[in-house]
């Protein structure tokens, strides 16, 4: 097992200063999600503007890999549409499941390209993914309000 | 790096170690195994192996319900186990044994039949340190019934507060559950003295000993609890198999637990009886080839003597309480002098999480536990979200503890913390 394939600069950059780190207003949901089995935690904010996403905050504790995928998705879903953010989710997402084998795409994954090794860490995929959970769930909420559909 | 420091056990660790084959496994990028996580789950001797193999091999069938010779046969293996298991903890009577399928089901057990005569304005009291399986089952039988949920707190050094026992345990309490050890802090607690308090009210003992059993000789007609708990897996046995040791009165009042077969006297549609403890509370199917584990496991560990384990372990623990000591960084939670003290010890380092602790460790072949250890509360006590933990058994050596400390180096030069 390589550490330095783990344990990427990329991703101890985004993990030692955390992009959009920090919660702020305005925005439209937070959502607070947690990994039971090992206590990481993250509080995250959507605001969406139409259909874009106009922002993501987020406040954590949690590990190097669960702090930078954060980061990381921040930087990623901003700005963009939602449909691509979600495409990008599932991009790396399947990233993630690959096992080592599955080739990143750097258009598309950007600074992302780097979890490619916790891939082979299965233990440490889901703290790559918890952040990505956050988001999902609250740009789904947010998109619901948005049509005047209850969340109740 | 460590260098020799003074180390000594009554146990031979050789001649331990050569029974567990997985102890000499070489991990990825041939680092030897370093298995620092026995109080999450102990290694397994080749006479246990070899028991359950046997039992498949030869003896298996259905316990009990079946008639044939097979039948018979494993269910003298089966009943074999509870005979063990009871000598090995100083039960009364075999039939104060009940099999369930591991601690968290013992105490949900104890939470279910006792809750059954709870109601409002009664109390039930664990602590800050319990592990989640001695806090969810109360906290769903408070639910249940409308009685109320009380703690002892824990103090700065990581003992139970006792500072206000007098207004935890009144008239009131009808249940006190505790850990005898702690799985993250672990403390020892004083569960004679507690018990008394409990008796003296008229309350239930009910004591979490998952921690306590593997790791020193364990008396239940001394140690005053009225119901005990612990699992198989922990004490080099097989996992699918907890105990729950009761005094025999004290079952043979309490209600079932699960319904089902083997549990019942006489079943009628209109209504059923119940059949006598241990039976009342083995619904279906026992573990049986687990029990069979257990036994061996039991018996594996009094070949070499409870005492002697118990002294290795005191001795392992303050070699590692040390040595982690010197780690730059390094805040152990819970009691740092191994007095009244089990053998695990969770420890936060300064600049990185836990995960990430574990993880690089264990690219050297060093497996340790990080998160909260089914231990919330107590970690949120100590402002902490999460620590790692090591935890030591009959077969650690000072030589792993020595890995660990260096691995530790290691992790705070790899991340850069100064």
């Amino acid at each position: 097992m390589q550490l330095d394939s783990l344990y990427q600069e990329i991703i101890l950059d985004h993990y030692r200063s955390p992009h959009h780190a920090g919660l702020a207003e305005p925005y439209d949901v937070e959502v607070h999600h947690v990994n039971p089995s090992c206590g990481d935690e993250v509080t995250l904010r959507v605001e969406l503007d139409g259909e874009t996403v106009a922002g993501v905050t987020h406040q954590s504790v949690g590990c190097s890999i669960s702090q930078a995928a954060t980061s990381v998705m921040s930087d990623l879903v901003i700005g963009k549409p939602v449909s691509e953010g979600m495409a990008t989710y599932e991009k790396f997402l399947e990233l993630m499941q690959g096992r080592g084998n599955v080739e990143p795409d750097e258009e598309v994954l950007e600074d992302g390209v780097a979890f490619a090794g916790v891939a082979q860490f299965p233990a440490r995929v889901k703290c790559a993914l918890l952040g990505w959970s956050a988001w999902r769930d609250a740009t789904a909420q947010a998109l619901a309000k948005s049509e005047g559909v209850s969340n109740a | 790096m460590t260098g020799a420091r003074a180390f000594s056990s009554p146990l031979d660790l050789q001649s331990v170690r050569a029974d567990f084959p997985i102890l000499s496994r070489e991990l990825a990028g041939g680092f030897p195994l370093v298995y620092l996580d026995s109080a999450n789950s102990s290694q397994k001797p080749l006479q246990v192996v070899k028991a359950l193999e046997e039992h498949y091999l030869q003896h298996n069938a259905n316990v009990a319900r079946a008639m044939h010779q097979l039948g018979a046969e494993a269910t003298a293996a089966y009943e074999g186990g509870r005979d063990t298991v009871a000598a090995f903890i100083g039960a009364a009577n075999r039939d104060e044994i009940v099999f369930t399928k591991n601690a968290s089901e013992a105490l949900n057990l104890a939470a279910h039949t006792l809750g059954a005569g709870l109601k409002p304005g009664d109390e039930v009291v664990i602590s800050e340190m319990e592990h989640h399986s001695n806090i969810v089952p109360w906290q769903l039988a408070c639910e249940r019934t409308g009685a109320t949920l009380k703690w002892f707190g824990v103090t700065d050094e990581g003992r139970l507060d006792l500072s206000d026992v007098e207004q935890l345990i009144t008239e009131r309490t009808k249940v006190v559950s505790l850990t005898w050890v702690s799985n993250a802090l672990g403390t020892i607690n004083p569960i004679t003295e507690i018990a008394a308090k409990a008796h003296a009210v008229g309350a239930v003992m009910v004591v979490d000993a998952s921690q306590a059993v593997p790791q020193f000789p364990v008396d239940v007609s001394t140690l005053g609890a009225d119901l005990l708990v612990f699992t198989g897996h922990k004490v080099v046995g097989p996992t699918g198999i907890g105990v729950l040791w009761g005094r025999y009165d004290l079952l043979a009042s309490l209600p079932p637990f699960l319904g089902g077969g083997e549990m019942i006297e006489v079943v009628r549609m209109t209504g059923s009886t119940y059949a006598p403890p241990p039976a009342r509370f083995e619904a279906g199917t026992p573990p049986i080839a687990q029990a069979v584990g257990l036994g061996a496991a039991l018996d594996y560990l009094s070949g070499i003597g409870m005492d002697k384990i118990a002294a290795h372990e005191q001795a392992i623990t303050a070699y590692a309480l040390e040595g982690l000591q010197t780690v730059p960084g390094l805040t152990i939670l819970g009691p740092t002098e191994p007095v009244d003290r089990g053998g695990a010890i969770s420890f936060e380092l300064d600049g990185v999480h836990p995960h990430d602790v574990s993880t690089v460790l264990d690219t050297r072949g060093i497996a340790v536990r990080a998160g909260h250890h089914c231990a919330r509360p107590v970690h949120e006590r100590f402002g902490m979200q999460s620590s790692t933990r090591a935890s030591f058994y009959l077969y650690t050596t000072p030589e792993e503890v020595d890995a660990l400390v260096d691995g530790l180096g290691f992790v705070r030069s790899f991340f850069k913390v100064d």
